[in-house]
């Protein structure tokens, strides 16, 4: 069972947590600008590693705040990512 | 007295308090602080059940947990499949008999309850022997935390069971005086008859706590969050393999002992000891100082060791270096050792001279339970001197101590165990020191020469009944042929042979059949590795897993404010999601069918009501509200007046439907959502992800407000006069509050917002008050509609008076897989808004094909009945053979009371250009003519919805 | 003296199963990955369409991963047509593997019983059965009642809180003997002269151009007229070596198994609502499965609750399995994909052909992939059963959305 560092609550249990996958992935500025291909790239093809990872939780038991972290899909060692990165996906 | 094979002194039972149990039909009796097994072997009993594979007598091979093959079935109190005599407590009226490698499950419901409880805590020390107890008195007097969880009934582990001397007193005593204190300690739990059985990410680490049959709980599931965890887990002592090494009466040294020392039991009167390993000598020391006669103790190795040798000359034991057990005889029971003369190196084997006894210990040297380390992630490698797998590497925050990190002596594990606790409480920053530790005897440290298995004199089946697995019945000969077979892995040689697959998971064959299978291959156990120690250590009761999540409690049950009355009116209930909906009201006598044409007719020609509490609400505020819901919803949502309603249609990023419900606009920055009942938990995630990580630069705040609000739909012809009569402060007339609007004010004295909304077509209000005025004003409408016969409806008659008017309902008739479009409800799709989401999606190939799948309505032909829902549609008046093509299905289907026939919702290939054509649903073995409509069945004009 | 317990006693395996092959440097065809789906292609390139010069390279030991992993469960009463016609096809196969490979798979075909707990899961089920029957599947809808004649042992009280409200059932359904198919595609195998190389982890392609021409591997470059991936939940792994993305997500299946016991399950009972599926297996253990855990991961273990929710889920269902134990849990990464059916086909590379994406459902399909996988490789081009299942699906949006039917596409 991860324990998984929410920013705001702090360290919780992972069944407290929503998962999320791939972290960072932009939906297109102007989706009437993308081929049915880029845009189907937007819709579902994500990210696999193994390894480092970085994606998205929401802590659906607590603050129901969506954050990033970096996580290995192998050891599942959790680091948060930097500050400013946070920000920018928690806002 | 409690058997012939109990001393008059001696051990931790109690002789005082005698246990009558029955055995394979017989009367027994033991004492208080037995196993099943001790008081067995007290009353001479050896052989517990037989081999699976071979049917042949099958005995005591242990005094614990890695038990192999005194498999037995409880009877009595309840039954119970296949646990292991060794750790089964003995208690009055127990009736149990042997198995054959097989349990029966019990036919009647479990009345016992179980439970799990959660525990954090700083130091968690498994295992509370000599090194167990020596970290958690380090830890805790350096103010850590700690909890200790020991499998058995009392702490001590293996000191329990030897006769050692700490402080030159008995061992126990020290147990005692280390237990009071850790008692005492104000952050230390106690956890006996404990097992941690699994090591989660994190150090996570799960226990079962068997608390016995007289607690309010049977057992409880410990889910323990350590910040450092450890390990102190023992060893399992490792049998001999040599023909016919399963005979009763035949176990490891170790065990004998601890049957002695801690049971009272002299397990037989004249023993052969065989063993490669020095730790044998003091275990056949103890017995003959029991008054055992020891016929020989045979060593394999060519040498004996100086010091045991000379404790055992001083007895007058015979000791046989080079020498080994090949054989043995006896059936129920072994009446003799084979000895041969033998020589480790070249495997030559002398004639063979059997020795009567009546048990036979053995010792392979030692095995460390490394079970927990390895799930961890701890890396484990082959350890040539101890011949055995020991923790190798490092795992942060998880410390092996003990005999389960290799070590022997009583002096070193003490040892071991308090560097651990100390490594522990300093990782967190507490300053710790090791306590002095107890002294001990002064034995050499144990040394052994692993040796995989003994020649086997028969050469027609050699390693036939060179038994690896007592669990398996699996044989040195099974291993020679999945190795002949051309099988190199150890986990194929498992899977072949079924090595290790048992109950008990190989605790004892595991390392033994790993080293023969390097013999067979000719390489070194190293190479050969083991297989993955998984979870759960020793086997968990499904029921013990489950816990308290059953029945009522599987998962939460959500009820309105006015679930009550429902109940007090007869309501069958529907689940919907969590929620709990009326189904229907049935009257005396009525059937559902006859219910829902009633409620039906009710609606349609004078009022009913109905509890839509369950729908989800949400909450939207902020400067860009508006703006947010242009963007979730296929519609505009900003162009909405306060004060007025709008129905929403949500998509998914890839086009199909997902969510609908109404809209209205509350005030000029806030707007208050429905959604459907089932999917309002996944509405709310999908708009918090949305705006949290994409549309991050729009203020606004998502609130759930479903359990807030009660709401009743009061619809029909006759609810505007219901609602007048307890809503006199509300203008309730069509020009003043129209159709697709809102108003507060008082409804049965209760602050409320009234809506003039209608999923039935008619005229109709929904009345929102406050959760808790929700049953007083729901008893007010009710009676207020008293003399226009109000009547309440379930969600049947719900369905289908929305289907008499074709409004989807989303989950039931769409899966997925349909846009907008395909419901026909284009109109709903803003063509004005730049983007929402899910509009891209449309333009794709496949989601613009005009022959999609449509939503349509369906009239069967005359004199047919009501269409099954999810009725498959053909084309063909006869069935071609198949793969037979098929143009879509019925979503919904129901008996109209208002328009005298059945009907039915459906989507179908290019639907709306088959109206008025003729298809077949295909019901059971029949092809029923059904005409294709417009999915608008009543009021197609929308003239009933004013009144 | 004679075995007592029934069950007790599988099949002996031959006494010959296959060699341990070192590869050589080059082959007409190169199989990434050892499981039940590479073996199975392997055998109907060599047996179909005559092509035996196949190296199957296995990273670990031959068959180990979700091969060994799976709870064994073969049913073909899919909701689309697409996936009905592949997996019928495969179900068609099992019924002769046994006599075609000469090994006892210990197939049962014990039926299948897919439970609906709720109005809209009835709905689905009956949508499912007709859309079967057409299709020439057997199925059947059974109500509660029918349910507990076809499994005595199932709780059908209305007083669960989710009560048993009818199922699917399909008695041609049933479980095999995972091994056994792997072993006995193996030995048939290593008789037609495919070289089986374990312990051979590709770790990269190599090119011309646009065409793959060879593998790298741990064991050095193997050249190959095609190469064909067969790797499950590594398939992403694989095709980042290449730039290639594709929509898989691996996430862990967790399984357990029960101790021995007396015969008590007599199908195979699935489902959805509560997330579990379950059998007694031949020796008479009971197999369990759960739902995903929710989350990536290459780890082969998840998330301690995930087995305590579905233990819950099996106790209500089934009151008898109180205190049965659980001797062993494990995990798998299966590979999922957006609309829960898999990816077959030719891919951007010329020369490489994939075959991945079947999640939690890739056992059943077994021999059904193989044949179909053969066809495309040997052809270059897709068989027409799987042609529904390329990549371009996800572009035009023709999905093969099996969630609705199958929440655990089992």
């Amino acid at each position: 069972m991860m324990l998984i560092p929410c920013p705001w609550c702090g360290p919780r249990n992972e069944v407290e947590f929503h998962y999320g996958g791939q972290a960072d992935v932009a939906c297109p500025r102007d989706p009437d600008a993308v081929s049915d291909a880029e845009w189907a790239r937007f819709l579902f093809f994500r990210a696999n590693p193994m390894g480092a990872f970085t994606e998205r939780w929401m802590h659906r038991a607590g603050c129901r705040r969506w954050f990033t972290v970096r996580r290995d899909t192998v050891t599942h060692e959790i680091r948060p990512v930097g500050a400013e990165q946070e920000r920018a996906v928690t806002v | 007295m409690s058997g012939s094979f109990r001393l008059a002194e001696g051990g931790r039972i109690d002789r005082d308090r005698p246990v009558a149990f029955r055995f394979e039909g017989r009367d027994y009796q033991g004492c208080a602080g037995d196993t099943l097994a001790s008081a067995l072997l007290a009353n001479g009993v050896h052989q517990v059940g037989t081999g699976i594979r071979h049917g042949r007598p099958r005995g005591i091979a242990s005094a614990g947990a890695e038990e192999p093959s005194a498999l037995v079935q409880i009877v009595k109190p309840f039954p119970e499949p296949m646990l292991t005599a060794t750790t089964v407590e003995l208690r009055d009226g127990l009736e149990a008999h042997g198995l054959p490698g097989q349990g029966r499950l019990a036919a009647d419901p479990d009345p016992a309850r179980y439970d799990a409880m959660h525990a954090h805590c700083d130091v968690l020390v498994v295992g509370a022997g000599p090194a167990g107890l020596s970290a958690a008195l380090a830890a805790a007097r350096a103010g850590a935390r700690v909890v200790v969880a020991d499998a058995d009934t009392e702490f001590g582990g293996g000191l329990l069971g030897s006769g050692e001397l700490l402080d030159h007193a008995p061992a126990a005593d020290w147990v005692r005086r280390v237990t009071a204190e850790l008692a005492r300690g104000p952050d230390v739990r106690l956890l006996p008859r404990t097992t941690v059985f699994g090591h989660y990410d994190g150090n996570y680490l799960v226990a079962l706590e068997d608390r016995g049959p007289d607690a309010l709980t049977r057992q409880r599931t410990w889910h323990i969050r350590a910040r450092e965890a450890v390990l102190a887990t023992g060893a399992h002592e490792r049998p001999l393999v040599f023909a016919d090494n399963d005979r009763p009466g035949t176990m490891p040294a170790g065990a004998a002992r601890t049957y002695l020392h801690r049971y009272g039991v002299v397990a037989g009167r004249r023993a052969v000891v065989f063993t490669t390993d020095d730790g044998a000598y003091p275990a056949a020391l103890d017995l003959w100082g029991a008054g055992a006669e020891i016929a020989a103790v045979v060593d394999a190795r060519p040498e004996a060791p100086p010091f045991w040798a000379r404790r055992c000359a001083e007895a007058r034991i015979p000791v046989l270096p080079g020498h080994a057990v090949v054989g043995t005889s006896g059936e129920e029971h072994v009446t003799a050792a084979h000895i041969a003369a033998f020589d480790p190196d070249s495997g030559t084997i002398g004639a063979a001279d059997p020795q009567a006894c009546d048990l036979l210990l053995v010792s392979g040297g030692w095995n460390p339970a490394v079970h927990l380390y390895s799930q961890a992630g701890g890396p484990v490698a082959f350890d040539g001197a101890a011949g055995a797998f020991l923790p190798a590497g490092s795992v942060p925050g998880v410390h092996p101590a003990g005999a389960a990190s290799g070590l022997r002596t009583t002096a070193q594990c003490l040892s071991s165990g308090a560097v651990a606790g100390v490594q522990a409480a300093s990782r967190l920053g507490l300053e710790a020191a090791a306590a002095p530790r107890p002294e001990t005897d002064a034995h050499p440290v144990p040394k052994g020469r692993p040796l995989w298995r003994v020649p086997d004199p028969d050469t027609e089946a050699p390693g036939a009944r060179q038994f690896v697995d007592l669990a398996r019945d699996a044989t040195v000969a099974d291993i020679g042929r999945a190795v002949g077979a051309g099988l190199t892995s150890v986990e194929h040689i498992k899977r072949f042979t079924t090595v290790g697959t048992g109950h008990d998971q190989g605790k004892t064959s595991g390392t033994l059949s790993t080293g023969i299978i390097a013999e067979l291959l000719g390489t070194d156990p190293s190479e050969v590795g083991t297989t993955t120690f998984r979870a759960p250590y020793t086997p968990v009761a499904f029921a013990a897993l489950a816990g308290r999540e059953r029945g009522d409690l599987y998962d939460p049950v959500r009820v309105t404010a006015m679930h009550d009355w429902h109940v007090g009116h007869g309501a069958p209930f529907e689940n919907v999601g969590q929620w709990k909906r009326p189904w229907y009201y049935p009257r005396r006598g009525e059937d559902m069918e006859a219910a829902v044409l009633r409620e039906c007719r009710a609606v349609r020609t004078g009022v009913g009501m109905q509890d839509v509490s369950t729908l989800g609400k949400i909450d939207v505020q902020g400067p860009d509200a508006a703006a947010f819901l242009d963007l979730v919803y296929t519609n505009m949502m900003s162009t909405l007046k306060v004060g007025r309603i709008r129905y929403g249609l949500m998509c998914t990023a890839d086009g199909m439907v997902f969510d609908d419900g109404t809209v209205m606009r509350t005030g000029e920055n806030r707007y208050l959502l429905t959604t459907t009942s089932g999917n309002a938990a996944h509405v709310l995630e999908h708009l918090e992800d949305w705006l949290q990580t994409e549309w991050t630069h729009l203020r606004v705040h998502l609130t759930s407000v479903t359990e807030q609000w009660a709401t009743i739909a009061l619809a029909g012809p006759r609810s505007r006069e219901v609602l007048a009569r307890v809503a006199a402060g509300i203008d309730l007339d069509n020009a003043e509050f129209p159709f697709m609007s809102w108003r507060n004010g008082a409804v049965a004295g209760r602050r409320a917002r009234v809506c003039r909304i209608s999923f039935s077509g008619e005229l109709a209000f929904e009345v929102n008050v406050p959760w808790w005025h929700g049953r007083h004003v729901w008893e007010a409408l009710y009676e207020a509609g008293g003399p226009f016969g109000i009547t309440p409806y379930g969600t049947e008659t719900m369905h289908v008076l929305r289907a008499e008017k074709g409004f989807p309902i989303v989950g039931q008739d769409t899966d997925g897989t349909v846009t907008p479009q395909d419901l026909g409800m284009g109109w709903a799709v803003s063509r004005k808004k730049a983007d929402f989401i899910g509009r891209r999606s449309f333009s794709r190939p496949d989601t613009a094909r005009t022959d999609r799948k449509q939503l349509v309505g369906l009239i069967p032909a005359a004199g047919e009945g009501v269409l099954p829902e999810g009725t498959q549609l053909v084309e063909t008046r006869v069935l071609p053979e198949p793969p037979v093509p098929m143009l879509g299905h019925v979503t919904s289907s129901y008996r109209s009371a208002v328009l005298g026939t059945p009907f039915a919702l459906a989507l179908v290939r290019g639907g709306r250009d088959r109206i008025g054509q003729t298809v077949y649903g295909h019901v059971g073995d029949r092809l029923v003519p059904v005409e294709i409509t417009d999915p608008v069945f009543y009021d197609k004009e929308g003239a009933r919805r004013d009144g | 003296m004679a075995p007592r317990t029934p069950g007790a006693d599988l099949p002996d395996h031959p006494d010959r199963l296959w060699r341990a092959a070192d590869p050589e440097r080059s082959y007409d065809v190169v199989i990434v990955g050892g499981g039940g789906h590479g073996l199975a292609t392997a055998y109907y390139l060599a047996v179909n369409h005559g092509i035996t010069d196949i190296a199957v390279l296995e990273r670990g030991w031959l068959a180990g991963g979700n091969m060994a992993r799976n709870t064994t469960i073969i049913r073909s009463n899919y909701l689309w047509d697409e996936s009905a016609g592949l997996y019928e096809h495969a179900l068609k196969l099992w019924e002769g593997l046994e006599e075609e490979l000469d090994y006892p798979l210990l197939f049962s075909q014990r039926g299948v019983l897919n439970l609906a707990h709720s109005l809209q899961e009835v709905r689905d089920g009956v949508r499912r059965v007709g859309a079967n029957r057409l299709n020439g599947i057997d199925a059947e809808w059974l109500d509660a009642e029918q349910a507990a004649e076809a499994c005595p042992i199932l709780n059908t009280s209305p007083d669960l809180r989710y009560p048993v409200l009818g199922g699917t059932w399909q008695p041609r359904a049933g479980i095999a003997k995972h091994d056994h198919v792997a072993w006995g595609l193996a030995r048939a195998l290593d008789l037609l002269g495919v070289d089986l190389v374990q312990g051979c982890e590709v770790t990269g392609f190599e090119r011309a151009g646009d065409r793959v021409v060879g593998v790298q591997t741990t064991r050095g470059p193997i050249r190959a007229g095609r190469v064909a991936l067969a790797a499950a939940g590594h398939t992403s792994v694989l095709a980042d070596t290449l730039g290639l993305r594709l929509p898989l997500q691996s996430h862990p299946l967790q399984a357990l198994v029960s101790e021995l016991l007396e015969p008590v399950h007599p199908t195979v009972v699935m489902s959805n609502a509560v997330h579990v599926y379950v059998s007694q297996a031949h020796k008479g253990e009971l197999v369990l499965g759960a739902g995903i855990d929710s989350y990536n991961s290459y780890g082969r273990r998840g998330a301690f609750p995930t087995i305590e929710r579905e233990l819950a889920a099996a106790v209500e269902l089934f009151p008898v399995f109180a205190r049965a134990h659980a001797v062993r849990t494990w995990a798998g990464v299966v590979d999922v994909t957006p609309d829960a059916s898999a990816i077959m086909g030719r891919t951007p590379f010329e020369g490489l052909y994939i075959n991945c994406g079947w999640g939690t459902g890739g056992f059943k399909a077994t021999p059904g992939v193989g044949w179909c996988y053969a066809h495309t490789i040997a052809k270059d081009e897709p068989h027409p059963l799987t042609e529904p299942f390329g990549l371009e699906r996800f572009t035009t949006g023709a999905l093969i959305d099996e969630h609705g039917a199958a929440g655990v596409a089992h």
